[in-house]
Formats: structure tokens, C-alpha cells, sequence
């Protein structure tokens, strides 16, 4: 066996290894520092104006159609969320300091009940300029809402720049939401 | 005696005829098999391992809802499939579709059957030389040291 035979015998599979073992290490690490999610999914609705759905107010406040999103003057979120749902409840004070800030806050109640939202805002703060029911849940569907919270940025052209599925952190809003918002002003 | 005969011969067409209700939607036994064979390939947004018919999250029932709805509209299975692919994009089907970003997916097994071909060959190509026959002097030594 020649020693450059060997040396490659020897190299391939251990280089194999360590670009294997590189690449689950940088999966686990982006894991671990919340910039990587692998349940995480991409949104269709990216890149496209919501479909069309006009849901009534709640709590004595205006809903809203996908009609009134076709040109917010600056960028702006809806925000899907539930009176029965935990992470709601977390991102709540969040939300209400970026809508102290200034941002623009449409909220969307899933499959829930007048009273219970009543109850939640009271709890939690409202930081909704406007907050819309979807009790059956089915325009949630239409917009590819899996879950409870749901975050998207709308821009000023009424498209949809992002979606986030779960609860915003404060790490989130500094690292992604808050440049975006810049970018699309 | 005529009559008892004919009944239990229609008896097995109950299977087909009787009307089943999955979800809140009536639909016929034919029907529903094949919102069964739609949700069997459709995945649960909720619990990503399971299939929309497989699963209990309330959102996949409501998806097997649509589905059986539109089964009963007459919608075609292609079009009820690009129904949810639409909005919940390519993830929501258990069998990734061939296309940029699952090639890859789909040709490993033959990359791997070329690799191994190739490393085949080059095993073959360098084999190394068989070991020329001992001379008569060294299998004199062999001998000894074997002794």
C-alpha cells in the first residue's frame, strides 16, 4: 500500500466525520441561540398581499377586511393571538412597548370569545390600534395561520415581508423585526 | 323466501351506499375514502410527524373538514392538494414534490451507487502488486527461522 493510499484511506472517512459532525454542531448552536428553528416554516404568504376576509370588531373596538391593508402609511404588524393561548400572554407587554414606540398593531382574536378577550386585554394591555375576530378560525387558514401567536409585517404597499410563528422576544424584535421595519419605511 | 334472498344479495351495497359524516360533513362511503387518501398525504402543521388524518390537533380537523367539503363540491384531488399547498406551502405535503430544492433529495441514492462504483474502480485500478515468489536463498532463511 502506497502512503499516499494509506494517508487517504485514512483522511476521507475522518474528514467525512468531522464535516458531519461541524455541521450538526452549527445546527445545535444556532438552536441554542434562537436563530435557527427547525419546525419553523416558511410562509406562502411572503411576498403577497393576505387573502381576501372581512372580520368583524371585538371588545368595542373596529375589525377589519384585507382591504383596509392595502396601504398602511408606514409598515405595521398583525398579530394573531388568543386569550387561551401562554406565549400570547408573554409577547403581550412586548407588544405593547413597540406600540408605545409607535408601531402600528392590528390584532386578530382566534377562535375565541368576546369575554375572555375582554379579560385578557385587561390582564395584559391592548396594544391593538384595531382587533378583528375570527371565531371559526377559517381565515386563519386562508392565511396559513398554524398556531397561535402568529406576527406578520405588513408594508406600506399592503405586501406581507414576514412572518413569525410563536411568541416575539424582545432578542427578535432587536435582531430581525426592528431592521425590517427600517428597510420597508 | 324470493324476497329475503334479494335482500341479503343488495345486503353488501350497503357498505357503498350508506352515507358516512367525518368532521361535520356527510359524504358517501367512495367519498370518503378518497378525503381519506388526501389527508394521508397531507401533514399536520400542528404535530409535523403525523398526517392531517392521523391527528388530533384541532386545526387538522378543521383541514380534514375542508377537505371533505370540498370532495363533496366535486373538486378534483390535484386541486384540493394545491388548496393547502397554497397556503401552507410545500411543507404541508408528506411527499416532497420533485423540484430546486429536493433534487438533491431524490438523486442521492444513485450519487451514492456512483460513489460506490467509483471507489470500486479505483480499488481495482490500484490494487497493489502481488508479492514476487521468496528466492530459493530466502526460503532457505524462512525455513530456519520458521524451525
Amino acid at each position: 500500500m502506497s502512503p499516499l493510499r494509506r494517508r487517504l484511506l485514512f483522511g476521507i472517512p475522518l474528514a467525512l466525520v468531522v464535516a458531519g459532525g461541524e455541521g450538526f454542531y452549527t445546527i445545535l448552536r444556532r438552536m441554542q441561540n434562537n436563530d435557527y428553528d427547525p419546525h419553523a416554516l416558511p410562509s406562502p404568504l411572503v411576498g403577497h398581499r393576505p387573502p381576501a376576509f372581512t372580520l368583524p370588531g371585538l371588545d368595542g373596538m373596529q375589525g377589519f377586511a384585507n382591504t383596509d391593508l392595502l396601504a398602511p402609511p408606514q409598515p405595521m404588524l398583525v398579530n394573531w393571538f388568543a386569550s387561551w393561548c401562554g406565549p400570547c400572554a408573554q409577547e403581550a407587554q412586548l407588544l405593547t412597548q413597540l406600540a408605545q414606540a409607535g408601531l402600528e398593531i392590528w390584532g386578530i382574536a382566534y377562535q375565541d370569545t368576546a369575554p375572555n378577550i375582554a379579560n385578557f386585554l385587561q390582564q395584559n394591555g391592548n396594544p391593538y390600534t384595531r382587533l378583528a375576530a375570527d371565531a371559526t378560525g377559517l381565515t386563519a387558514i386562508n392565511w396559513g395561520v398554524y398556531g397561535v401567536p402568529e406576527t406578520y409585517v405588513i408594508d406600506k404597499t399592503g405586501i406581507v415581508r414576514w412572518r413569525y410563528a410563536g411568541a416575539l422576544t424582545p432578542d427578535l424584535v432587536e435582531s430581525t423585526l426592528e431592521p425590517m421595519l427600517k428597510q420597508y419605511a | 323466501m324470493r324476497g329475503w334472498v334479494f335482500l341479503l344479495a343488495l345486503l353488501p351495497m350497503l357498505a357503498f351506499a350508506q352515507p358516512v359524516t367525518r368532521d361535520g360533513v356527510t359524504l358517501t362511503q367512495s367519498q370518503e375514502t378518497r378525503a381519506e387518501a388526501i389527508g394521508d398525504q397531507l401533514r399536520c402543521l400542528v404535530c409535523q410527524n403525523e398526517s392531517i388524518e392521523g391527528s388530533s390537533a384541532p386545526l387538522a380537523g378543521q383541514l380534514r373538514m375542508i377537505i371533505r367539503q370540498q370532495v363533496v363540491a366535486g373538486d378534483s384531488s390535484k386541486s384540493i392538494m394545491a388548496y393547502m399547498v397554497q397556503r401552507y406551502g410545500i411543507f404541508v405535503l408528506l411527499k416532497p414534490p420533485f423540484m430546486r430544492l429536493t433534487w438533491l433529495l431524490y438523486a442521492s441514492p444513485f450519487l451514492a451507487l456512483a460513489a460506490g462504483f467509483a471507489l470500486f474502480w479505483l480499488g481495482r485500478r490500484f490494487r497493489a502488486e502481488p508479492a514476487a515468489p521468496l528466492s530459493a536463498a530466502d526460503r532457505a532463511r524462512l525455513d530456519e527461522l520458521l524451525r
